[in-house]
């Protein structure tokens, strides 16, 4: 019979295994975060998919440019890692933050090849480079896009680009 | 008024009984394009370019229970090499345009075009920075279905009004378009732009389709840019 593990000892093993310092953890609605530094993402989530049973189930970005409450020391982009564990139903989520002039992550892929196409996205949308990634390119946006849409400043409508095209009337076609 | 006992006349230009054409009873006398435009427009092939949920009322059309096959478009080819008319179900994003102009292209003449459904006739709502608004932008449409989706009835009354456009419209040689329209037609060319700009197109982010700004301001979920 499978028990069901609760979080305080699933993160009081984990400052066990990685140490003090290496991520703090807050609440928010019922999801309970993890917020750790791009340095320590890797080893912590190595330690949570090999340790201790976690599998990746979504991977996504928020852009908190203009976030009312939010200081503006603390970084623009988060990337939030969702994991579940199948066999004691935790679920955590792991945030890390990244700053404009050249965000960079490194990338999960090694860990889990489902993330190809959730890091390409998170790409497309607000520019994060994953470094180690095997194919970083667009994937909703067509290839020569020159912006990334859900950044906050970038217009619900666009710049324009979607009537970039030329006009065929009947006599040409 | 018939000469010879079983034949009917054609009256000539003069106008004068016995100087025109005479046929045996039974005969219709008719124009070839009245003809052609007659077998075309009873045979029209779609080309189902459904990208989005208007597809599926494309579908239902397609059906037994309202059956497009009664208009004689039941053969959907999706090859547009042989097809004249052309079903745009859904909206297009601006990834798709190219696409669809490409296969709009291929299709031979005589071509007609339905936009089905909101998204494709205005970009419905989604007034965003990937759908085009409004699909007769880029290519020449001449019947647009309102709806989200449009019921298949009204699928069938827009083939119905195409059918009237190709008998009314078109010619043995091709499509000429309405009479009354094609002047407008080669108005229209020399008035708007075609060609596409280097950059970016003329289109401010904080204007509604038509140019003008908003009253009450946008909503609040695109910022516009300072």
């Amino acid at each position: 019979m499978k028990t069901l593990k609760t979080p305080d000892k699933t993160l009081a093993e984990l400052r066990k295994r990685l140490g003090e310092g290496v991520f703090t953890v807050s609440e928010n609605l019922d999801n309970l975060r993890l917020h750790v530094p791009a340095a320590k993402l890797i080893d912590l989530l190595t330690a949570l998919r090999n340790d201790f049973g976690f599998q990746l189930t979504e991977l996504g970005g928020e852009d908190y440019l203009g976030y009312p409450g939010r200081s503006a020391s603390r970084d623009r982009f988060e990337v939030h890692y969702i994991l579940l564990n199948h066999d004691t139903a935790e679920r955590l989520v792991v945030k890390t933050g990244v700053s404009d002039p050249d965000p960079t992550l490194p990338s999960v892929y090694s860990l889990w090849h489902g993330a190809d196409w959730m890091e390409r996205e998170v790409f497309d949308m607000y520019g994060i480079i994953f470094a180690g990634h095997p194919d970083l390119r667009r994937i909703l946006m067509p290839e020569g896009f020159r912006s990334f849409p859900l950044r906050k400043d970038y217009p619900l409508r666009g710049r324009g680009e979607r009537h970039n095209f030329s006009r065929l009337t009947r006599e040409e076609s | 008024m018939a000469v010879k006992p079983g034949l009917i006349e054609l009256p000539g230009r003069s106008g004068k009984s016995g100087s025109g054409v005479f046929a045996p009873e039974g005969t219709i006398f008719t124009t070839l394009d009245a003809v052609v435009n007659w077998c075309r427009k009873n045979s029209l092939w779609p080309m189902p370019f459904a990208t989005a949920c208007c597809g599926i009322e494309l579908m239902a059309v397609g059906s037994s229970r309202f059956d497009i096959a009664r208009f004689g478009a039941e053969v959907m080819r999706f090859s547009p090499r042989q097809c004249d008319l052309m079903i745009v179900a859904g909206r297009v994003v601006m990834k798709m345009m190219p696409v669809l102009q490409r296969i709009w292209l291929q299709m031979p003449e005589p071509k007609y075009a339905i936009s089905m459904g909101a998204c494709a006739s205005s970009g419905g709502i989604f007034d965003t920075y990937a759908v085009v608004q409004g699909v007769d932008r880029f290519i020449p449409i001449d019947v647009y279905i309102p709806g989200c989706p449009p019921r298949p009835e009204q699928i069938l009354r827009a083939v119905m009004d195409v059918q009237a456009k190709v008998q009314k419209g078109g010619s043995a040689l091709g499509n000429l378009g309405l009479p009354e329209l094609r002047r407008m037609e080669e108005q229209l060319v020399q008035i708007k732009p075609r060609a596409a700009l280097p950059g970016v197109a003329t289109e401010r982010a904080d204007e509604s389709r038509y140019g003008y700004r908003l009253p009450g301001g946008e909503s609040l979920v695109g910022r516009r840019d300072s």
